[in-house]
């Protein structure tokens, strides 16, 4: 390992700009004649729009336009679309409803856009915004996804009957039905995945920029996906083609998927730009944020987990309501689906597994992919189901686990996935050592001599990440191939630029894929550079989310090398006066193999440019390559967390006094970097677990609308994180990467849990398990005593 | 409109405002001082601490008109340009106290006026408690924790202390 090269914990090339203020986001890009926008947004989670009057607005100071949902469809653009085809039951297709970027006729949830304002200044615009007077007719609305089918929801889009999208299944329910009926031992479940906001840091921007010399338009935005977004934006919306539309994705402050989505204010700033021709920018306020930004999770589960006399897992089924929201987010589809029901299986060895899943619209904000996507919420239910499996049984947890570990790969689980890798024993044995498992005992007698109750939860996870073969996505309905791209240019002075399809917004990118390239190349990590997220710089690629850009772009960016080296070697043959086989590239030098000559990397690289050596005919110049890497499966990270929790049972209060992570990611790039990544992943789950939640009354309101409202982790609510890991190599890639993204945000919400429910010996807790929940299990378990 | 007149890191300034004019608009959208940062509306992030007058303040809480006369300092200002970096800014850096870098500059403001007042031996649950006022959603807090511990250290050895 060379001291930059993979598996160093490399200082990142990115901090300098960012520790010194020098970061570009979106909201720091400021162009020439730019106006703002400003969203007047639906107070109602639904009514019939009767008229909307913008003559006052129009004629305030600074005004340009009032734009609404009107202007929008006369001027043809299109809907926003979700891009994976669910097929249900039935056989029917999933039911995709209109998403216009503004309202036209009728408001569906709380924050749904009706109007835009554009004036010379955002104060002008907002002032403005408040003389738009809109005659709503209201309508009953419902938020709870388990009331979304039932008689008295009232049907919020024409094409969906019940408010159901689909209703999807996966597995073998004859094969399971059989499994239960044999079962020695049945634990059963209700359980609610609950909803979150993911709340990136840096709320999302647009600025829309129309030239009309070129009669192009050019987008920056805060997306993790600028070549997805300008597809969509073009092919669906039909903003404009897609060579005369350029999007720039500059510095983006965090995403956890909230950014991967294309949302109604881009599209709008794009078509008002065009319309008024001046740049127009619009950035979301953080209250905006709660009520536009697609949230995340929200489940209601029943699911079962069936054992034999020997604690072994016979079967598992899960039933559940996915709720979407009031529209169909970009790859909302996806989640409680094929990135939820295909990771039923866990770590263990399960014979039959059977997943419903019914996923309904309300009258609440878009819900899409958030951080582990479908996985969090499928390892909750697994995980859930063998603590509690092990508690009624009276076994150890560790135990139960060990003894339906998976033990042989490549695993065929029955839902869908092939596991090619892994070593689930190892992490867990790790974890217990690191968290002095054998020591729990001593410790909870010692918190009980304070009056604390102490708890200690496993979850033993998987994920499958490196998403994703393009042709296994294709097969179920994906509308894009998930491959990445990388382009390798190579300077005359022997610098490289490295071009990435993938986008970097907390990942380190700039720093971890200059690494690879350091150690292929030999070169100093200076000497890298690495560009993404501008449609106009790199040609094509699938943007960063799902734990996908190790796996996948960098494997692109090996692919790329390879024939770089190819290439440079027919170069080096040529100076060398040599056979092109007998050439050997190590450490930055090129030999003839049994000889002392030598070419280094830079005189290969002038000489590549600068073709004194070999006539254009026999070899091309230059020397620059791409190259398209399509996974040839996903990835299966997994691991260990151990969560050991005190409560105070006089306030239910939860600290989290101690926690364990083992992780296998494959092999690792840059481990600080990695470490990073399983730590803000932690916080996240814990942040599910203990503190937040997208709370809507019964009339579609969202009641946690602010940070004032919605508890997000703050330093003090954590606890120092003891991180480590395991490594079994994925065979599935070229270096045998498997990412490290999700992984806490999977782990971590049902550690919590089961450390807390074994502290207050009962099961009935739901997230957040704040202390006023973890209070009232502890009394409702105490009442249900007494009266036994 | 009304104007103001304040010194930013070191260099007076003035500026014609709209009295709504809060010191962050002022510091991003007048001076072009980008590295303040807004994470939200209700005070609550962070992400726009800055030091007025050798406090964190944070930059949405005040209109620009209300420190007329201050002396501001932002993150751009807490090292010499051409210098090294500011021995917090550098131990975020060393400590991979940051991801996507949206909060960190108000992290780092709020460290070095945590330094200012509770000395150099900072522990792990003083930090903590003292980022009450600061959101970071990438980073989980736990190298933030270990950052400022040992910028407030470094702080001591007399590296480039820097008034502000």
């Amino acid at each position: 390992m060379s001291a930059t090269g993979i598996g160093a914990a490399v200082r990142r090339k990115e901090d300098q700009r960012f520790v010194t203020g020098k970061g570009h986001y979106t909201d720091d890009v400021n162009r020439a004649g730019q106006c703002y926008a400003y969203f007047l947004r639906s107070p109602h989670a639904h009514a019939k729009i009767k008229t909307i009057d913008s003559k006052a607005a129009a004629a305030m100071p600074g005004v340009l336009a009032v734009l609404t949902g009107a202007e929008l469809a006369a001027d043809k653009i299109g809907n926003l679309i979700c891009g994976w085809m669910i097929t249900s039951k039935d056989g029917s297709q999933m039911k995709m409803a209109p998403h216009p970027a503004i309202a036209h006729g009728k408001v569906n949830y709380v924050g749904d856009a009706v109007a835009v304002v554009i004036a010379e200044t955002l104060s002008q615009a907002k002032d403005a915004a408040e003389k738009v007077k809109v005659d709503y007719q209201l309508l009953p609305a419902v938020a709870d996804p388990a009331k979304a089918q039932g008689q008295g929801a009232l049907q919020i889009h024409e094409v969906a009957a019940r408010n159901t999208i689909y209703q999807w299944h996966l597995g073998d329910a004859n094969a399971v039905g059989a499994a239960f009926r044999a079962a020695k031992h049945v634990t059963k479940l209700d359980l609610i995945n609950n909803r979150l906001v993911p709340n990136a840091i840096e709320p999302r921007a647009a600025i829309g920029e129309y030239d009309a010399g070129s009669d192009s338009l050019t987008l920056w935005n805060t997306t993790q996906n600028p070549h997805v977004a300008r597809l969509v934006m073009s092919a669906f919306v039909g903003l404009a083609p897609e060579h005369k539309l350029r999007v720039i994705a500059p510095d983006v402050g965090g995403g956890f998927g909230s950014k991967i989505f294309i949302y109604p204010e881009e599209v709008v700033c794009l078509w008002a730009a065009r319309k008024i021709g001046r740049p127009v920018k619009w950035v979301a306020e953080r209250s905006e944020a709660f009520l536009t930004d697609a949230h995340g999770r929200d489940h209601v589960t029943h699911a079962e987990m069936a054992f034999d006399a020997d604690g072994k897992i016979t079967g598992l089924r899960a039933k559940t309501i996915a709720n979407l929201g009031a529209y169909m987010s970009t790859f909302s589809s996806s989640v409680p689906t094929y990135l939820y029901g295909t990771l039923l299986s866990g770590q263990y060895e399960i014979p039959a597994i059977y997943c419903e899943v019914d996923a309904v619209y309300t009258n609440t904000v878009p819900v899409d992919a958030y951080r582990g996507a479908g996985r969090p919420e499928a390892t909750f239910v697994v995980e859930r189901l063998i603590e509690v499996g092990a508690r009624e049984m009276g076994v150890d947890p560790a135990e139960l686990r060990k003894k339906n570990f998976i033990k042989k790969f490549p695993h065929q689980t029955p839902v869908i996935m092939t596991y090619d890798a892994g070593d689930y024993h190892a992490s867990l044995k790790k974890a217990l050592e690191i968290a002095d498992y054998g020591g729990f005992g001593k410790r909870k007698r010692e918190s009980a001599r304070h009056d604390k109750l102490r708890g200690v939860g496993f979850s033993t996870y998987i994920e499958a990440c490196g998403i994703a073969p393009s042709r296994a996505v294709g097969s179920l309905g994906c509308g894009v191939g998930l491959w990445e791209s990388a382009e390798v240019r190579v300077n005359p002075t022997g610098s490289v630029e490295i071009l990435t399809g993938c986008h970097q917004h907390g990942q380190g990118h700039e720093t971890t894929f200059a690494q690879v390239v350091s150690e292929r190349l030999g070169i100093p990590l200076d000497n890298v550079s690495v560009v993404h997220g501008d449609t106009d710089k790199v040609q094509f690629g699938m943007g960063t989310y799902g734990s996908r850009s190790g796996a996948v772009g960098i494997s692109a960016i090996v692919k790329a090398l390879d024939k770089i080296e190819a290439k440079a070697k027919k170069v080096a043959a040529h100076m060398l006066e040599a056979a092109e086989g007998d050439i050997v590239f190590q450490d930055g030098k090129f030999t003839v193999a049994g000889t002392d000559k030598s070419a280094a990397w830079g005189e290969v690289a002038l000489n590549a440019y600068i073709a004194h050596k070999f006539a254009g005919q026999e070899l091309e110049p230059g020397l620059k390559e791409g190259a398209f890497y399509d996974p040839t499966n996903f990835t299966f990270p997994a691991g260990c967390h151990i969560c050991e929790v005190e409560v105070d049972p006089q306030t239910g209060e939860s600290e989290i006094v101690a926690w364990t992570a083992v992780d296998d990611f494959g092999t690792v790039v840059n481990p600080m970097i990695v470490e990073g990544q399983v730590h803000g992943g932690i916080a996240q789950g814990v942040g599910q677990a203990l503190l937040e939640g997208a709370v809507y009354d019964k009339d579609g309101q969202l009641v946690t609308g602010s940070l004032m409202d919605y508890c997000m982790p703050r330093a003090h609510d954590l606890p120092a994180l003891k991180v480590d890991m395991t490594k079994t190599a994925s065979p599935s890639n070229p270096l045998g990467i498997k990412g490290c993204g999700e992984a806490g945000a999977i782990a971590a919400p049902v550690a919590v849990i089961n450390a807390i429910t074994d502290a207050i010996g009962t099961e009935d807790l739901a997230m957040p398990a704040t202390a006023q929940a973890v209070w009232q299990a502890l009394q409702k378990a105490s009442n249900r005593r007494e009266a036994a | 409109m009304s104007a103001v007149a304040l010194t930013v890191n070191g260099k007076a300034v003035t500026g014609d405002v709209d009295p709504r004019t809060l010191l962050v608009q002022f510091l991003r959208e007048n001076l072009r001082l980008t590295g303040t940062h807004v994470g939200c509306d209700t005070s609550q992030c962070g992400a726009c601490v800055v030091h007025v007058n050798g406090k964190a303040v944070k930059a949405c809480t005040v209109f620009v008109w209300q420190i007329e006369g201050a002396n501001v300092t932002t993150i751009e200002g807490l090292a010499n340009p051409n210098g090294p970096l500011h021995p917090m800014q550098e131990a975020f850096r060393e400590h991979h106290g940051l991801q996507c870098g949206y909060c960190t500059p108000g992290m780092i403001m709020t460290a070095v006026d945590m330094v200012n007042r509770k000395g150099h031996d900072l522990d792990d649950p003083t930090i903590r408690h003292e980022l009450e006022g600061n959101l970071c959603r990438c980073t989980g807090y736990h190298n933030i924790v270990k950052a400022i511990a040992a910028g407030a250290k470094a702080m001591a050895k007399g590296h480039a202390q820097h008034q502000t």
